[in-house]
């Protein structure tokens, strides 16, 4: 097993009058293949914990590296290059481009990457059908469900094949019901190979995942590996 | 190795793709913005396709007109009142190599009325002129009606009027045998004019004959105008010698003017007009490129989320600014091929309906697309600045 991310005594701060610590001092580390909650009330540094995970902003102090490039010595630029190969994103609010096919909404997950729109339709195809919105490929962002318009973002971010892909609050905006398929399929994408860090505040989310990791006022709480199947 | 991997890269066509998003997805915004740059290009192209136009049709007018006539008048004499031409002149001038013809008006000392019921002093602004048949030619004059003098009706009370003679004494055709007072005597009109261009001094004068002015109304002056056509190569050097021909002792009393020169002071006139809507339109650019940076400000406000989704799926700052400064190009830029046609096309249908050539000059089209894209950068750059400087987090914030 490869280390895909680290964190090494990782605060973050923000310069407010008084400043806010949102981090304050985390380390972990994540192996290629895992499946893994950070879970958390609001207030509790996780959506800056994914910011930084995702190379999205750089810590006050501490290490934090990504498919082996430490970030701390990469260019802005050179963070872009790093996300647009190695870091999946899915958002609570799907973030989709409105108005635009779901295969062209997934092909753009591989957009920066100067990859032909040929090729990444290609891509985008199979990861439609990975998803199981095989058959609907042509259809707008305005004409798919909530679960549906999540499935697509989650096809966006495993195109290519990242090293990592990072959800944050992927069923905030979903039902119940709806949600349940969405941590379903991000299990089914694990047992694929693919390695997920699911940021939630939802406790039912989190303990069905091998890993739980509890953050509590900027540190983590504890860090738990369960040998569920 | 390692960061020569970590390259965001964004395939041209993409960049295309991506700067034509805004568009795509609000077009009835793109299009009004687009607007005042169509209007300000259209208009500067308009205005110098129709001068272009205009000159080009002037030139073929000059062609027309023949630039190789020449004009000889007496110019005021210094403390001897109006100066005369000899009564020579005439054979004198033919006499001068390069001329090729010469003819030549008098001036009659009478009035002209549409009946003899008008008050006499109800002159119209009607003068009289005594010539001969060649006139017509030498002016290179066409008769609307009728015919021109000859050398029968010379010698008989008639009468040529020119154009705008005849439309003050109301007189349009010679169905009715119309016949006017002249200097107590009746003259049949046996011809009406067209208007010319050149001579607006024969527009509005009724034609006689020299017999019958000599032998009617005792009229025996010198020439008061001599035209004088000559080869066209020679027309600065006949123009020299015309002064000392026609009088050799007072050569400084002799006017000699190209009637053609006039035309190209009027046209000369006209472009310090063509400046000013030049200015006008590039007042009208400068307004659509203020709107069009408007539009880009509230579009980045707008899609602050696609930014930030933008730079999560790997956009470096340079790959954000380009897809907005892009599409302010690409709406300046739209908006500047639109405003060449609509150009064009002004300039098209006013050149049809003059009878013209239709001439836009590829300096207008070129430099009008050109100055469309820049102001579409240079609209476009703030609001691109502004959303490259936007950080990832700040943008997925909602």
């Amino acid at each position: 097993m490869t280390q895909v991310l680290s964190l090494i005594d990782v605060v973050k701060e923000y310069p407010l009058t008084p400043p806010v610590r949102a981090l304050a001092g985390v380390t972990m580390s994540v192996e290629s293949g895992e499946l893994v909650a950070v879970v958390g009330p609001s207030g509790s540094g996780k959506s800056t914990m994914l910011h930084v995970m995702g190379t999205l902003d750089r810590p006050t102090s501490g290490d934090v590296s990504v498919a082996g490039h430490r970030i701390s010595r990469l260019s802005d630029a050179e963070l872009s290059g790093l996300r647009s190969r190695h870091i999946g994103f899915v958002f609570q609010s799907f973030h989709l481009l409105a108005g635009y096919s779901a295969l062209d909404n997934v092909a753009d997950g591989l957009l920066y990457t100067g990859m032909s729109l040929d090729e990444r339709k290609e891509l985008a195809t199979e990861a439609l059908e990975t998803v199981g919105l095989g058959q609907r490929l042509d259809h707008v962002t305005t004409q798919l469900s909530g679960g549906e318009s999540q499935r697509v973002a989650i096809a966006r971010a495993i195109l290519g094949g990242p090293s990592i892909i990072l959800a944050d609050e992927p069923t905030g905006n979903l039902d119940s019901k709806t949600s349940a398929g969405i941590v379903e399929l991000l299990h089914d994408l694990n047992r694929q190979g693919s390695t997920i860090i699911v940021v939630t505040h939802d406790l039912d989310v989190a303990s069905n995942m091998p890993r739980e990791i509890h953050l509590r006022d900027g540190l983590i709480e504890s860090d738990q590996l369960k040998s569920i199947v | 190795m390692r960061n020569g991997a970590l390259r965001s890269e964004l395939h041209p066509s993409d960049l295309v793709r991506t700067a034509t998003i805004g568009a795509r997805t609000r077009p009835l915004r793109a299009a009004l913005s687009a607007l005042g740059i169509m209007i300000g290009i259209g208009a500067m192209v308009a205005v110098l396709g129709l001068s272009e136009s205009s000159k080009s049709e002037l030139l073929a007018q000059l062609e027309r007109l023949g630039t190789n006539l020449l004009t000889v008048e007496a110019g005021a004499g210094i403390g001897r009142g109006d100066a005369m031409l000899p009564d020579e002149s005439i054979d004198m001038v033919a006499r001068i190599g390069p001329v090729e013809s010469t003819a030549y008006v008098v001036n009659v000392e009478a009035n002209t009325y549409r009946t003899d019921l008008i008050p006499e002093a109800q002159t119209g602004g009607i003068g009289v002129l005594a010539t001969e048949p060649n006139l017509l030619e030498a002016v290179n004059g066409t008769v609307a009606v009728g015919v021109f003098l000859n050398d029968a009706s010379g010698r008989f009370p008639a009468v040529v009027l020119g154009s705008v003679t005849a439309e003050r004494l109301g007189i349009e055709s010679l169905v009715a045998s119309p016949m006017v007072w002249l200097s107590e005597e009746w003259f049949v009109v046996v011809g009406i004019l067209d208007s010319l261009a050149l001579h607006p001094n024969l527009d509005r004068s009724a034609l006689i004959g020299v017999e019958i002015a000599e032998s009617l109304l005792d009229s025996d002056d010198p020439p008061t105008t001599i035209y004088v056509r000559t080869q066209p190569e020679d027309v600065v050097a006949v123009a020299n010698v015309l002064p000392p021909t026609v009088n050799p002792e007072f050569p400084d009393q002799v006017n000699v003017t190209r009637p053609t020169d006039t035309l190209e002071a009027q046209e000369a006139a006209d472009d310090t007009l063509t400046a000013l809507f030049l200015g006008l339109g590039a007042v009208a650019l400068l307004v659509g490129g203020v709107g069009i940076a408007n539009v880009m400000v509230i579009s980045v406000l707008e899609r602050r989320s696609e930014i930030g989704l933008r730079r999560a799926l790997g956009a470096t700052r340079r790959h954000i600014a380009y897809q907005f400064l892009g599409e302010s190009i690409l709406l300046a830029g739209s908006g500047g091929l639109a405003g060449v046609l609509l150009g064009a096309g002004v300039t098209a249908a006013w050149a049809l309906y003059q009878g013209w050539d239709t001439l836009v000059p590829i300096v207008a089209v070129v430099g009008g697309l050109v100055a469309a894209l820049a102001i579409g950068a240079i609209a476009g750059l703030y609001p691109a600045l502004r959303a490259a400087k936007l950080s990832p987090t700040e943008a997925l914030r909602i």
